[in-house]
């Protein structure tokens, strides 16, 4: 049974929850898997603990919680403190590189993506940032086609913002570097 | 996403608590009240948004008294009507869910249960009412219970709920929690016409109240609901068949209680569901809920490693599986029972099964967060040394 766990988390505005969503819709939608998304965050609206956990499976999802994730994607430092401890020994990291400055020792499997800076400098978006952070995660791990998910962010953007938040994905994808 | 439908036939990506909703629509809800409580609120909000457009309505009452009352009235007045709340909402609607018991009201009541005592933590799920849905309200009285494990099944069986509460004239809950109701995952919506639907009998006019059953048919009394020209007496104090009031005849007391409660345990083998998949097990994990989830994964964890288990899943909480328990208790050697909370449903469990098998619960590690399958595991290698 093909099961992937992945940790999406960063703080309250960095919409680490929506990239959440947006892969388990595209995976269930999209790419006929199976997909379970639960998540947590704090009471604050911006700037406390925000977190997505996302389950996909070539098979129905038994134990809903993710424990021991296979990827963790870490939008800030927080996300680190809280959830590094708890990645697989041979599990994937995933940071943007703006946010995060001190990572844990001794990972095989390190990935950097100045996410924050591209949306803000390049896209004058800063809510896009967590499209990059999908086109990263996309290019570097391929739990979900490349099409699944732009069909998903497609739909689950305002109106008329499809096109900037594809563009962010892709940058994502172009831009995403090995540590 | 098309709208203005009643069934959004289709695969859909989304929380527990919106297929609840559609399940209700589905099931022909045009009636809901409610007051906002987490992790129940999405119900609320998408009833709002979602009954005018199938020409239901929805009243976000004051507080949640208000919203059984006003359900317990639409559905006397013929809608097919719900309310949604969380724990605390639950104890404040107690004295009105025995009212809709003593007036034989078809009514559904959903619980997206929440970490208690008191206002606890809102957001995190904890299996804590299982037992005050049924034993809560004064009096003595049978409650009808479903437990649901998943987002499909928070659609599948709200959709149960409510041909339960027609079926049988009763208030049916459905026991979903904070985890599962705010969970994500695949929802499959049927075509319409594959949905099967019931509806109450109602009753035909008669020259008085005298001349009809209304109440106390173990069998179910046709609904004499209002606004259809006929008069009738609906009281929750002790009444006869016909909605007279009498508290002086000990034998219309005892009809009065007894009959709805032979109308639950007459009907049982009707109402009550599990899933016993412990054909050959020595050991068998009990559970309802989202924990059926967690039993499941460790018992398969656990056959991969010869041990030999099966799981035994609650899909009614009440009224309680004694039977099937039973039939289980007699070939197993042990039976482990899971739950999210410190031992709702054990004793119920133990007192069908201890005569055959040893039985033994086990808590989650941490209280709210589910059982780890490999938590499971260890604690099972310990009993069974």
């Amino acid at each position: 049974m093909a099961q992937t766990d992945l940790t999406i988390a960063g703080v309250g505005g960095q919409g680490s929850i929506l990239a959440g969503v947006i892969l388990g819709s595209a995976a269930v939608t999209f790419d006929n898997k199976f997909a379970t998304q639960t998540q947590a965050y704090s009471s604050e609206l911006r700037g406390g603990f925000a977190a997505a956990w996302v389950i996909i499976s070539d098979d129905p999802i038994e134990f809903p919680r993710v424990t021991a994730p296979d990827i963790l994607v870490a939008q800030a430092q927080d996300s680190i403190n809280r959830f590094g401890d708890v990645l697989k020994p041979d599990g994937i990291l995933i940071i943007d590189s703006d946010m995060v400055h001190e990572i844990p020792p001794n990972l095989k499997h390190l990935y950097k993506i100045p996410a924050t800076t591209i949306a803000r400098n390049e896209l004058k978006i800063p809510v896009a940032a967590n499209m990059i952070i999908l086109g990263a995660l996309c290019k570097v791990t391929n739990i979900v086609s490349r099409q699944a998910l732009e069909k998903a962010i497609a739909r689950s953007v305002p109106n008329g913002k499809e096109q900037i938040n594809l563009e962010a994905f892709n940058l994502g994808i172009e831009r995403v570097k090995p540590v | 996403m098309q709208r203005n439908k009643r069934v959004l036939t289709g695969t859909h990506f989304e929380m527990g608590n919106w297929a609840c909703t559609e399940g209700a629509i589905a099931a022909g809800c045009n009636f809901a009240a409610g007051y906002p409580i987490t992790p129940a609120s999405e119900v609320a909000n998408l009833l709002a948004a979602r009954l005018p457009e199938v020409g239901g309505t929805f009243l976000q009452t004051e507080d949640e008294i208000s919203a059984i009352c006003s359900a317990i009235g639409a559905s006397w007045a013929g809608c097919k009507a719900m309310t949604v709340t969380s724990g605390p909402g639950i104890s404040l609607m107690q004295e009105n869910i025995g009212f809709a018991v003593a007036t034989e009201t078809p009514l559904v009541i959903v619980d997206v249960q929440r970490f208690g005592p008191s206002t606890g933590v809102p957001s995190v799920g904890l299996a804590g009412d299982i037992v005050q849905v049924a034993r809560g309200s004064h009096g003595d009285y049978q409650i009808i219970a479903l437990c649901p494990e998943n987002p499909q099944e928070m659609f599948d069986l709200t959709i149960r709920a409510f041909n339960l509460a027609e079926a049988y004239r009763v208030p049916v809950f459905v026991m979903a929690d904070g985890f599962m109701g705010h969970m994500r995952e695949q929802i499959v919506v049927p075509e319409e016409d594959r949905i099967e639907l019931k509806n109450r009998k109602v009753a035909e006019p008669a020259e008085t109240v005298l001349d009809r059953q209304d109440f106390l048919d173990v069998n179910v009394a046709p609904m004499p609901v209002f606004g259809r020209g006929i008069k009738a007496h609906v009281t929750s104090s002790c009444h006869d068949e016909h909605g007279m009031r009498n508290l002086s005849d000990p034998e219309v007391m005892h009809r009065y209680a007894m009959h709805p409660i032979e109308k639950i345990l007459s009907h049982r083998d009707d109402i009550v569901r599990v899933q016993d998949a412990c054909e050959d097990a020595t050991i068998a994990l009990v559970s309802c809920g989202t924990v059926s989830r967690c039993a499941r994964a460790a018992a398969r964890l656990g056959r991969e490693e010869g041990l030999n288990l099966g799981t035994l899943r609650l899909l009614t909480c009440w009224p309680f599986p004694d039977q099937e328990v039973r039939v289980v208790a007699d070939r197993v050697d042990h039976m482990l029972v899971l739950e999210n909370n410190t031992g709702q449903l054990y004793p119920y469990i133990k007192a069908e099964a201890a005569h055959a098998c040893r039985v033994s619960f086990l808590g989650p590690q941490t209280l709210g967060q589910i059982h780890d399958p490999r938590y499971i595991l260890s604690h099972i290698k310990e009993i069974i040394q």
